[in-house]
């Protein structure tokens, strides 16, 4: 049964199985490794009384590409793992790109790089997020920082993925996955279905209207469509014309750009404070401590990071003669929050970096604001 | 797309002729491959069909069964996915023993890159990349097949046109994991460097190699020789009935 109105008591990991299924998640392909496990094994347990389906694959690239071919029968579809696994992923998540397969990829970030420390926290696969595959493709990307999160923003993502055939990455991490915590679950949850057709489609199967995305076609429902990772036509069969490959590479990443403001979304406390705070994930709940009775001091919590909401970073940030940013590698998020601060006049940006494993505080984040360094 | 003399046209003719003879649905039939000249077969054919990256065909492949039962999956591959950047995926799902149907066509070579040594290369051949003889010896993948439990295995060379399109009716209404590897002829990337540049010759190459199994059982040797021995064994290997994976009796 899926989780009705109501508060409750869960591990971040757990939240995520729950909001899966809330969305509606069919099948589940995955690989064990740490911190992710917990959504494998809650999935192994609470699929089946769903009437969905799970399997564990012999490794990650093979889960991804199972959830990919789950996907074109119609699925809602997912996968969990972390850097290591997500490494192997990456050519996968630019094949679901290009060939614009709904597919959602929880993250559970862990210290990098390689093996590094994989019981421990870390936030650096944000731009590996971005771009870890190769060539010009459209991403979403998600962040969790709490409990509440993980069971929300699942939802958002398989909401987004469904609605945009885009790929779409939940970063959460091994401090926000393992975290406990209560959730509550309101009385509607906005759940999105895919556009799907199943009419015979091989001359137009990825024909698309003003909002850019096709219609889905649907494996064993009549269409007969052709699916490929080479550059194709709208009728899905390979093509290495100039133009066509152009207007593809343009069109997916336009899908995503035009619809930004559907996609964004940061949460601001405090917006015109002299000392902005700009963090994502595990750091968040820390930040929301430091800058509690400190008037001076506000937070911007991003929620999503890709495509990076430039407009609402830079609203929030607008009355700031101070812009932090925290986060827990060697500045990714940093890099981004930098050049919007330059873009809206001149502002320095500083970072407040830590790797290592263990959580940034709230005592570093006010040392970090009054003192600096 | 295929150049003159390559053996994939006879792979489709006997298969078109098995999938009719069988009478399977095409509009529930989902045709899945992956990278290599083999896989580009599913572009020519009306279906559902989808072309993945090098080597995760069957990974996809499972994806699809297991998320719609109703499909009927097959799925077009080479040496190159199977015995190479997929030989993880293959063993896996014969052992899973998903209900797909695999063909591989076999043609010793990577093609489509332009002849390089593939895992199935026969020892001391030669190619881009062995220009002093093939010091390794090749996969069998049949034998593979056989011991990481498919349900269905068999190997023919597109010689034998009549024997494939048997088996390749077997295997597609075999529930379970089944595979029929085609030994199939490549004059531009194999034969040419290999002293047999004409089709002819790739083609009584095969008639010289191939050995039935009966008759190699005859000669006391019953095992799915990939030229390990000299020889391509050929015949049906194994045909069993153990519960498809996701279908519990």
């Amino acid at each position: 049964m899926r989780l009705s109105q109501g508060t409750y008591f869960m591990q971040g990991n757990e939240a995520c199985v729950e909001g899966a299924i809330m969305a509606g998640l069919r099948f589940y392909a995955g690989y064990p490794i740490t911190p992710s496990t917990e959504i494998a094994e809650g999935l192994a347990l609470r699929l089946p009384e769903e009437g969905g389906v799970f399997i564990q694959m012999e490794d990650e690239i093979a889960s991804i590409s199972a959830a990919i071919g789950a996907s074109w029968t119609g699925a809602k579809v997912m996968t969990a793992t972390s850097g290591p696994g997500f490494s192997l992923m990456q050519e996968s998540i630019g094949y679901a790109a290009m060939t614009e397969t709904p597919l959602v990829i929880v993250d559970a970030m862990r210290g990098g790089p390689s093996t590094g420390l994989p019981t421990m926290v870390g936030q650096g696969d944000v731009m590996q997020a971005r771009y870890g595959s190769h060539g010009d493709y459209p991403v979403i990307a998600l962040a969790a920082s709490t409990v509440q999160d993980m069971f929300d923003q699942t939802i958002r993502a398989f909401n987004l993925s469904e609605k945009y055939r885009v790929p779409t990455i939940l970063l959460s991490d091994a401090e926000v996955g393992h975290m406990r915590g209560r959730f509550s679950v309101p009385s509607k949850v906005e759940i999105v279905e895919r556009r799907i057709r199943t009419d015979r489609v091989w001359h137009d199967g990825f024909a698309y209207d003003e909002s850019l995305v096709p219609r889905f076609p649907v494996f064993g429902s009549g269409s007969r469509v052709h699916v490929t990772g080479l550059s194709h036509d709208i009728a899905g069969y390979p093509r290495s014309d100039f133009e066509v490959h152009e207007e593809l590479v343009h069109r997916l990443s336009d899908k995503v750009t035009i619809h930004k403001d559907d996609i964004c979304r940061v949460d601001t406390t405090r917006p015109g404070a002299s000392v902005m705070i700009v963090t994502f994930g595990s750091p968040t709940l820390a930040a929301r401590e430091a800058i509690k009775g400190r008037e001076d001091v506000g937070l911007v919590e991003l929620k999503t990071i890709w495509p990076f909401p430039d407009e609402q970073v830079a609203n929030s940030i607008a009355g700031a003669t101070d812009v932090i940013v925290v986060e827990m590698n060697l500045g990714q998020v940093f890099r981004e929050v930098e050049r919007v601060a330059c873009a809206i006049g001149g502002r320095k940006a500083r970072l407040l970096s830590k790797v290592g494993g263990e959580v940034t505080t709230p005592e570093e984040i006010l040392h970090f604001v009054d003192r600096g360094a | 797309m295929f150049c003159p003399g390559c053996g994939i046209g006879t792979v489709m003719n006997c298969f078109y002729r098995a999938f009719a003879e069988v009478g399977m649905n095409q509009d529930k039939t989902v045709f899945v491959s992956g990278i290599g000249c083999s896989s580009r077969i599913i572009g020519y054919i009306r279906a559902d069909s989808i072309h993945t990256t090098h080597g995760r065909a069957l990974a996809v492949a499972t994806g699809i069964k297991l998320a719609n039962p109703d499909l009927n999956v097959v799925v077009f591959s080479g040496d190159g996915d199977i015995g190479a950047i997929g030989g993880n995926h293959f063993i896996n799902a014969a052992r899973r023993n998903v209900d797909i149907s695999v063909f591989c066509i076999n043609n010793f070579i990577y093609g489509m890159t332009g002849g390089q040594a593939s895992t199935t290369t026969p020892h001391k051949s030669y190619s881009t990349t062995t220009p002093y003889g093939n010091a390794e010896y090749p996969f069998d993948l049949s034998e593979l097949a056989v011991t990481a439990g498919a349900n269905f295995v068999a190997r023919w060379t597109v010689r034998n046109v009549k024997e494939l399109t048997m088996s390749m009716q077997k295997a597609l209404n075999k529930r379970g994991f089944s595979f029929v590897e085609i030994a199939s002829p490549c004059p531009t990337s194999f034969g040419r460097r290999n002293r047999m540049p004409e089709p002819k010759q790739m083609f009584e190459w095969l008639k010289i190699i191939s050995v039935k199994r009966e008759k190699s059982k005859a000669w006391g040797l019953d095992q799915l020789d990939l030229n390990i021995g000299g020889q391509i064994t050929i015949g049906e290997f194994v045909e069993r009935n153990r519960a498809p994976f996701g279908m519990i009796p």
